[in-house]
């Protein structure tokens, strides 16, 4: 198939969530800031949430959507609620550790190395 | 106008010869949402990651629009906003002391990363391209963004969410019109949801709270219960 | 309207839509850009006759009409100024992304029967969330600022508008909750009739939920007594204090529309939307008034209406602004969390209750007409034979008996 030529199907949202996961894998390796590894995993579950979605609209996949009905909208729905718990909870152990080192950096984290 | 855009991007041209605004809305908000995506992990400021961070997200509730799920695009919206803006707040606050601003990252992993993330990418994208079932659109190509093609999504989300499925309940023993499946709700899982909320919102309170200075522990917690909402 | 482009007219489908986008896209800034020219000079004036002053007098008559526009014109000539230490591409984009949020939520707005950007399922819902993004702008200007003052403003905007959300969303839980849907022409078509039709005397939750909004809303567009942002008493001038010339008047069109917007969002949830007190277009015989075979001047009466509304919630946050002291943040914190998203819940709670105990309210001076958002909702049969299939259950009983009817649908 040629994705320019086609209309806007499943297959560009995946490619867009593939894009987004992508992204938000190597943010998490990449990045030293335990900020930037937090954003490397809203990335990662953003990209999951096209999937979702994508799978389950009824504008992109017309009959085929009664497939999954409303299953991807709700899944998508729980993940991001997932993660805005997700994101609370892990700035809360950021500030702990900020308090504890004085500063953000996870390549700091090596107390319990032997 | 309208010709030449089409000549060079197929995706854009419309069943009748105009602009296919659908595929229009989706080439831009899906640009938007990868390059800012790409910007993200490019920036070493940590403001600046956030900002790129929140208007991608935006993009991407820009195409959940698009693909008929509003409620969720207005979710993604308001909790994404809100728990992306406290974590500008906290980086603004953790690491606006000069040394932390940029925490740099050696070339030499980069580049591994930048492999390994283009490998993952090819395979991914070999993925979503496998399935023929996948391409084509029930979007009818011609003049309106089908935003409002779709049914309206809230009501039978909100449904579902208290355990009824309009789309074939598997209580009630309806089978869905279209398919004739019955399909579970989702009121356990609400239920599990709101109260993993709740112990979320003591834990995350009971963590950021200052053990230093008694007094001082409030702001913490009041910033990250308002992110999670 | 598009109907009438393409088949009379001939344009092609594409064109018209673009045009639409465009005609609706230019009404909207013009609103707001226009809206703030007049609010401004209304606040000027207001503010002096609270002070017993006289306020701009001589710019373009007695009346001072134009001070807002020579104001604009001193703005465009104004050097932008940019802080040494400041963060280039933020501080730049700081304004225009407060000034987008706003505008875009006026996208989900109506005017009028069919006077809105674009109708979406989850109006109410997208406009609050799009109107919490324009407080990124702020953050981002105080943080981009290098400034003190300005990041003490952005802190303090953060946390009250994060806090003040909270009770914001159960207020409008409530109306939502009693329209049994999200949609903001709907919810508004459900007030139409006699005044008391309007949420607003719904019952006495409702009645009380009103005035925790308009606190709320208040406190998230950051009006005085709870303009801690920009403090100037404490902050200079908060977190636009680095900003000057065409930038800093960016954050004031956002902030003055953003009253506005807040100002007809509770006019549609509370006050009847663009149905007015009394329904002159159906005592005339203008309009069935269900809303749905409305003529222009029918529609220009309820712009008319929503308008003068709203015009009217902005002239009372003037009025607030310019009487009472500012609260400290503390204070402020305290109405939000203490009081205000207490009363909030247990009011929704009330409402949900009177709802049960009366499910077709007790002023009700309605003859039971139905309603066209509930007919297009498919909660009831339609008149044109929307075969909704509803079982047996009663017309005005509650909308769950309806909505379990849709799943039979």
């Amino acid at each position: 198939m040629n994705l320019l030529s086609d209309p806007v199907g499943v297959s560009h949202y995946l490619i867009v969530g593939a894009i987004l996961f992508t992204t938000g894998i190597v943010c998490m390796v990449v990045k030293r800031n335990a900020l930037g590894v937090l954003m490397g995993i809203e990335l990662v579950l953003n990209g999951a949430n096209v999937n979702f979605v994508a799978f389950g609209s009824p504008v992109l996949r017309g009959e085929q959507a009664s497939i999954l009905g409303l299953d991807g909208q709700l899944m998508a729905l729980f993940v991001i609620l997932l993660a805005a718990a997700e994101a609370a909870v892990a700035l809360a152990i950021t500030l702990n550790f900020y308090n504890n080192h004085a500063t953000v950096d996870v390549d700091r984290a090596d107390d319990l190395k032997g | 106008m309208s010709s030449s855009v089409a000549q060079l991007l197929p995706v854009l041209a419309a069943a009748e010869g105009g602009l296919n605004w659908h595929g229009f809305f989706f080439l831009l908000f899906a640009l938007l949402a990868c390059c800012l995506a790409v910007a993200v992990v490019l920036a070493d400021n940590v403001v600046r990651m956030a900002f790129y961070l929140v208007l991608s997200l935006g993009a991407t509730a820009g195409l959940f629009f698009l693909a008929g799920a509003e409620f969720v695009g207005a979710m993604q919206l308001m909790i994404y906003v809100g728990g992306t803006l406290v974590l500008l707040i906290f980086g603004v606050m953790l690491t606006a002391q000069e040394p932390f601003v940029s925490i740099k990252t050696p070339v030499r992993d980069k580049v591994l990363a930048g492999l390994v993330g283009g490998a993952l990418l090819a395979v991914l994208i070999q993925a979503a391209l496998s399935g023929p079932a996948w391409s084509g659109s029930a979007a009818e190509g011609g003049g309106g963004v089908a935003l409002a093609a779709g049914q309206p999504s809230a009501t039978p989300l909100g449904m579902a969410l208290v355990g009824i499925r309009v789309d074939g309940d598997v209580a009630s023993g309806e089978k869905s019109p279209e398919d004739g499946q019955v399909r579970s709700g989702y009121l356990l899982p609400f239920e599990i949801v709101s109260v993993h909320l709740l112990v979320v919102l003591v834990g995350a309170a009971y963590l950021a709270r200052s053990k230093r200075r008694k007094s001082s522990g409030g702001q913490g917690a009041d910033l990250s219960t308002g992110g999670m909402r | 309207m598009a109907e009438y482009l393409i088949q009379t007219v001939g344009l092609p489908g594409w064109l018209t839509w673009s045009l639409l986008a465009v005609l609706s896209a230019v009404l909207i800034l013009n609103l707001m850009a226009g809206g703030a020219l007049v609010f401004i000079w209304a606040e000027r004036k207001v503010s002096a006759r609270i002070q017993d002053r006289l306020g701009p007098t001589r710019t373009g008559g007695s009346f001072g009409w134009l001070q807002s526009l020579a104001d604009g014109i001193k703005l465009l000539a104004k050097e932008d100024l940019m802080p040494e230490g400041a963060d280039g591409m933020l501080f730049r984009v700081a304004p225009y992304v407060s000034f987008c949020a706003s505008f875009a939520a006026f996208i989900g707005l109506p005017f009028a029967f069919d006077m809105v950007g674009l109708r979406l399922n989850v109006g109410v819902f997208y406009v609050v969330a799009v109107l919490g993004l324009e407080v990124f702008g702020v953050i981002l200007a105080g943080y981009a600022s290098a400034s003190k003052w300005s990041l003490f403003g952005a802190m303090r905007e953060a946390a009250q508008v994060v806090s003040y959300e909270v009770p914001l969303g159960m207020c409008i839980v409530v109306p939502v909750m009693l329209a049994g849907t999200m949609d903001l022409v709907t919810i508004a078509e459900k007030q139409a009739g006699w005044f008391t039709n309007w949420y607003l005397f719904h019952d006495p939750f409702t009645f009380v939920v009103f005035w925790v909004y308009v606190t709320c809303a208040v406190a998230s567009v950051n009006r005085a007594p709870f303009d801690l942002a920009e403090a100037e008493s404490e902050l200079v001038a908060g977190f636009h204090t680095e900003y000057s010339g065409l930038r800093w008047s960016f954050f004031f069109m956002a902030e003055y529309s953003s009253m506005f917007l807040v100002s007809g969002l509770a006019a549609v949830l509370f006050l009847g939307g663009w149905n007015g007190p009394v329904p002159i277009a159906t005592l005339l015989g203008l309009s069935d008034g269900t809303g749905e075979s409305t003529g222009a001047i029918v529609r220009l009466l309820g712009l008319a209406n929503l308008l003068g509304k709203a015009t009217l919630g902005v002239l009372i946050m003037m009025w607030i602004r310019w009487t009472l002291p500012r609260l400290r943040i503390d204070q402020v914190m305290t109405t939000c969390l203490k009081y205000c998203t207490p009363i909030a819940a247990v009011m929704f709670a009330g409402a949900m209750t009177w709802l049960w105990v009366f499910p077709g309210g007790v002023l009700n001076l309605d003859d039971g007409s139905r309603r066209p958002g509930e007919i297009r909702e498919g909660w009831l049969e339609g008149p044109g034979g929307r075969s909704t299939a509803v079982s047996d259950a009663p017309v005005d009983d509650a909308p769950a008996l309806a909505e379990i009817a849709e799943v039979s649908k």
